[in-house]
C-alpha cells in the first residue's frame, strides 16, 4: 500500500514539473498556451538526442533539456506569443493549438513516430525495499530522484515568487500592468523571462518523463489533457494549488488503477468532475488578482 | 495546309492518349494502406520497406502485367482506412488492396471488398475475426489467437500454474486473453486475475505493483507492437524478474524492431511468436540482411516479413491466373497456397482464407552483441485456433 502512494506521489511530482509551466503563464499572463506540450516534448527529445547520439550523462541532460527549451520559449515568444497576450481566449487558443499540431508534424517528421528509449545510469536503475507484509515500502530509484528534483524545484519556485524581488515584480506586473510599468518595472522583460522559465520547466519535465511516461511525436496531446486538469484543480493562483492537484491527481490515478483496474482511465476525470462541481475555481482560488 | 496541320496534331495527340489508356489497362495495381504517422508508425515503415523490397528482388512485371505500388497513410484511424480503400477502388481502380495496421481499419474496409469483390490481403491486424468479414480476406500475419494458444501450451509444459494476464483493453487484447486463458486452464493451469491496461497509458506501474503483490509464477502480456518497450523496463524497474515471476508473452512485446533498445533486462524474455528476425534458416538471412542493407540498418520485424509474404501471394495469384486481375479468380488462387517464407513453411488455410504457420517459442538472448529473440522449440503448422466456425 505504501508502494502504491510513494508511486503516486512520483507520478504527481512529474505532472508537476510539466503543468506547472502552464499554469504560471495561465494564471499570471492570463495567456492560455495549450503547445506548452510541446515544449516539454522539445525537452525530451533533447535528451534522447543528446544521449543517443553524443552519450552526454543524463544528469548533464536535464539542465540542457531545461535550458534549450528555455531558449526556444523566448525566441517564440518574442517572435509569436507577445502579439497574441492581447487578444481573445480563443484567438490565444487557436493559435497554440495550431503550434502544438505543427511540432507534432514537424517531430514526426525529423525523428520519425517510433517510441523513443533511453539507458538511464545504474545508480538509477535498482530498487529498495522496507518493511515486510501490507506495509512493505518499494522504491525505485528512478522514482526517488523524480520526487527529490520535483520537491526542490516545487520549493524554489515558491521562495522565488514569494521571497524575492523578481517575485514582487512578477506579481505586480500579473496583477495590474499599467500601474506596474508606470512604476518602473519592465513588464515585457518580466513576461518574457516568466514564460522562458515555464517552458524550460516543461522540457525539464518532459526530459525526466521520458522513463515513465515515454516520448513520441504525439505527447503533446497524449498529456495536454493531464496538464489542463493540473491547471483546472489546482487553481492558477500560487505554485503551491498546482503542487497539491497533481499529487492528488498522481495518486488517485495510480491507486486508481491499482485498486479498481476496471475502471482504469477514468477514475482522474472523474475527481477532477466532482472538484470542480464542488469548487470551479479549483481548489486554491485566487482572491483580488485580475 | 494549315487545318491538315491542325488535324494531323490531333491525331497524334488523340493516339497519344489511347496508347497511354492502353498500358494503364496493362499495369496491375496494388493499395497497400498503411499507418505511417501515429501510434503505429513503425509498422506502417516496416511494411511499406518490405513491401518495396519485394518488389525489388522480384521484378515489377508480373505475367505480363507491370505492377503499381500505391502506398497511402492511413493515419491509425479507421475512417481513414475506409476513405482511401474507397478511392483506391473506385478512382484509381485498384486489382488489390493490402495492408491494414489495426483490426478496427480492416473491420471497416471489409465491406468495401465484398462490394467491389477486390481481394483484401491484411499484412498486419491479429484480430481472429478478421477473414469472416469479408469472403476477399485474405491474411499473411498472424493471429493473436495462434501465438497466445501456443504460450499457453507451453507455459503449462514447463511448471507455470499460476498466470496473470496482463493485456492492453482493445480487440487484439481481448482475443490474447481470452484464448490464453481457455487453453491455459485447460491445461489445469490457474489465472489468478486478469488486468487490462487503457491503450493509451503507458505507465504501468499501478498495474505491475498489483501483480508483484500477487506473486504468480508468471505474466502473461499482450500490448502492441511500440509499447513493449516501456513495459519491459517498467517490470525490470520494479524487480518483479527477482521476485520470481517470470513474463511470457507473445512477440509483440520482444518486437525485433526496438528489442535491441530494451537493454539487457530484457534477457530470458520468453515469447511466442511466428517470426523472429534470428529465425536459422538461408532464406531469412538472405532477407535481413537485404532488408537491413536497403534500410540504414532496419531490422525487420513480424510486420516487414508479413507484407513481404503478403507481396508474394499476390505475385503468385496473379501468375496462376495468367495476368488477369478478376478479384475472384485471385483469391481462389490465394486459397491454399503454399510456400516458403523468411519465417519458415507457411500456407493459406483453404476454408478460412487465414494463414497457417509455425510458432516458434523463443528467449531473448545476445548474439554478436546485440539482442535477439532465439528460438528453441516450434508448433508446427498452427492453424488459427479462433475461428468459430
Amino acid at each position: 500500500m505504501l508502494t502504491i502512494l510513494f508511486d503516486g506521489i512520483a507520478y504527481g511530482m512529474l505532472l508537476f514539473v510539466l503543468a506547472v509551466g502552464l499554469s504560471v503563464t495561465m494564471g499570471l499572463m492570463n495567456f492560455i498556451n495549450l503547445a506548452h506540450g510541446a515544449f516539454a516534448m522539445t525537452g525530451g527529445y533533447v535528451t534522447v538526442l543528446l544521449m543517443q547520439r553524443m552519450d552526454v550523462p543524463f544528469l548533464l541532460c536535464l539542465p540542457a533539456a531545461f535550458i534549450s527549451t528555455a531558449v526556444l520559449g523566448v525566441i517564440f515568444e518574442r517572435t509569436l506569443y507577445r502579439h497574441m497576450y492581447h487578444r481573445s481566449h480563443l484567438d490565444q487558443v487557436l493559435f497554440s493549438i495550431g503550434l502544438t499540431f505543427m511540432s507534432v508534424a514537424s517531430m514526426t517528421y525529423a525523428m520519425s513516430s517510433s517510441q523513443q528509449i533511453i539507458q538511464l545510469p545504474e545508480w538509477l536503475k535498482g530498487r529498495t525495499e522496507i518493511g515486510e507484509g501490507t506495509w512493505v515500502l518499494g522504491m525505485g530509484h528512478y522514482r526517488i530522484f523524480l520526487i527529490v528534483i520535483c520537491a526542490l524545484l516545487a520549493w524554489g519556485l515558491q521562495a522565488i515568487l514569494t521571497h524575492s524581488r523578481f517575485g514582487s515584480r512578477l506579481r505586480a506586473s500579473v496583477d495590474d500592468q499599467r500601474v506596474a510599468a508606470g512604476l518602473g518595472i519592465n513588464v515585457n522583460g518580466i513576461f518574457m523571462i516568466t514564460f522562458a522559465a515555464g517552458s524550460g520547466l516543461a522540457g525539464l519535465g518532459g526530459a525526466l518523463g521520458i522513463e515513465v511516461l515515454g516520448l513520441d511525436p504525439s505527447f503533446p496531446l497524449k498529456y495536454l489533457i493531464y496538464f489542463l486538469i493540473v491547471v483546472a484543480v489546482g487553481g492558477t493562483s500560487s505554485i503551491t494549488g498546482p503542487l497539491f492537484a497533481a499529487l492528488l491527481l498522481g495518486i488517485a490515478d495510480v491507486a486508481g488503477k491499482y485498486y479498481i483496474p476496471q475502471m482504469g482511465a477514468f477514475i482522474v476525470y472523474t475527481l477532477m468532475i466532482v472538484i470542480l462541481l464542488w469548487r470551479p475555481h479549483g481548489l486554491f482560488e485566487r482572491k483580488g488578482g485580475k | 495546309m494549315k487545318t491538315c496541320n491542325i488535324l494531323r496534331l490531333a491525331a497524334l495527340t488523340s493516339s497519344l492518349i489511347f496508347s497511354a489508356g492502353a498500358i494503364a489497362a496493362d499495369s496491375f495495381k496494388i493499395g497497400l494502406i498503411l499507418p505511417m504517422t501515429g501510434q503505429q508508425a513503425s509498422t506502417g515503415r516496416q511494411e511499406e520497406a518490405a513491401a518495396r523490397l519485394y518488389m525489388a528482388q522480384h521484378g515489377d512485371t508480373v505475367a505480363g502485367r507491370k505492377i503499381e505500388l500505391i502506398v497511402k497513410d492511413d493515419t491509425t484511424v479507421p475512417d481513414m482506412t475506409k476513405r482511401l480503400a474507397q478511392e483506391l477502388i473506385v478512382n484509381d481502380k485498384v486489382n488489390v488492396i493490402a495492408g491494414f495496421g489495426i483490426t478496427p481499419s480492416a473491420m471497416a474496409t471489409a465491406p468495401l471488398a465484398t462490394q467491389s469483390k477486390t481481394p483484401m490481403v491484411v499484412t498486419a491486424a491479429a484480430t481472429s475475426s478478421i477473414t469472416e468479414a469479408s469472403p476477399y480476406v485474405v491474411r499473411t500475419s498472424f493471429t493473436l489467437a495462434q501465438a497466445s494458444v501456443s504460450v499457453a501450451n507451453w507455459a503449462g509444459k514447463n511448471k507455470i500454474s499460476k498466470v496473470i494476464t496482463l493485456v492492453s483493453d482493445y480487440g487484439p487484447g481481448k482475443d490474447a486473453e481470452k484464448y490464453f486463458s481457455q487453453t491455459f486452464t485447460a491445461n489445469g493451469g490457474q489465472i489468478v486475475e486478469s488486468l487490462r491496461v487503457p491503450l493509451m497509458n503507458p505507465d504501468f506501474a499501478p498495474f505491475l505493483q498489483k501483480v508483484r503483490d500477487a506473486k504468480p509464477d508468471a505474466l502473461f502480456v499482450f500490448v502492441p507492437s511500440g509499447s513493449g518497450a516501456s513495459l519491459m523496463k517498467q517490470f525490470i524497474e520494479r524487480g518483479m524478474d527477482k521476485a520470481g515471476i517470470k513474463l511470457i508473452a507473445t512477440g509483440d512485446v520482444t518486437d525485433d524492431d526496438q528489442l535491441n533498445g530494451m537493454g539487457d533486462g530484457a534477457l530470458g524474455v520468453v515469447t511466442g511468436h511466428h517470426y523472429s528476425a534470428a529465425h536459422p534458416s538461408k532464406m531469412n538471412k538472405d532477407f535481413v540482411k537485404a532488408f537491413e542493407k536497403a534500410n540504414n540498418g532496419m531490422r525487420p520485424n513480424f510486420m516487414a516479413v508479413a507484407a513481404y509474404d503478403g507481396m508474394h501471394v499476390i505475385y503468385e495469384a496473379l501468375k496462376a491466373t495468367k495476368g488477369e486481375g478478376d478479384g475472384d479468380a485471385l483469391v481462389t488462387a490465394m486459397k491454399g497456397m503454399k510456400f516458403e517464407s523468411p519465417r519458415g513453411p507457411i500456407s493459406i488455410d483453404p476454408d478460412t482464407r487465414d494463414i497457417v504457420q509455425n510458432i516458434y517459442m523463443r528467449k531473448v538472448e545476445k548474439q554478436h552483441g546485440q539482442l535477439y529473440n532465439i528460438e528453441f522449440d516450434v508448433l508446427k503448422d498452427v492453424k488459427d485456433p479462433g475461428k468459430t466456425k
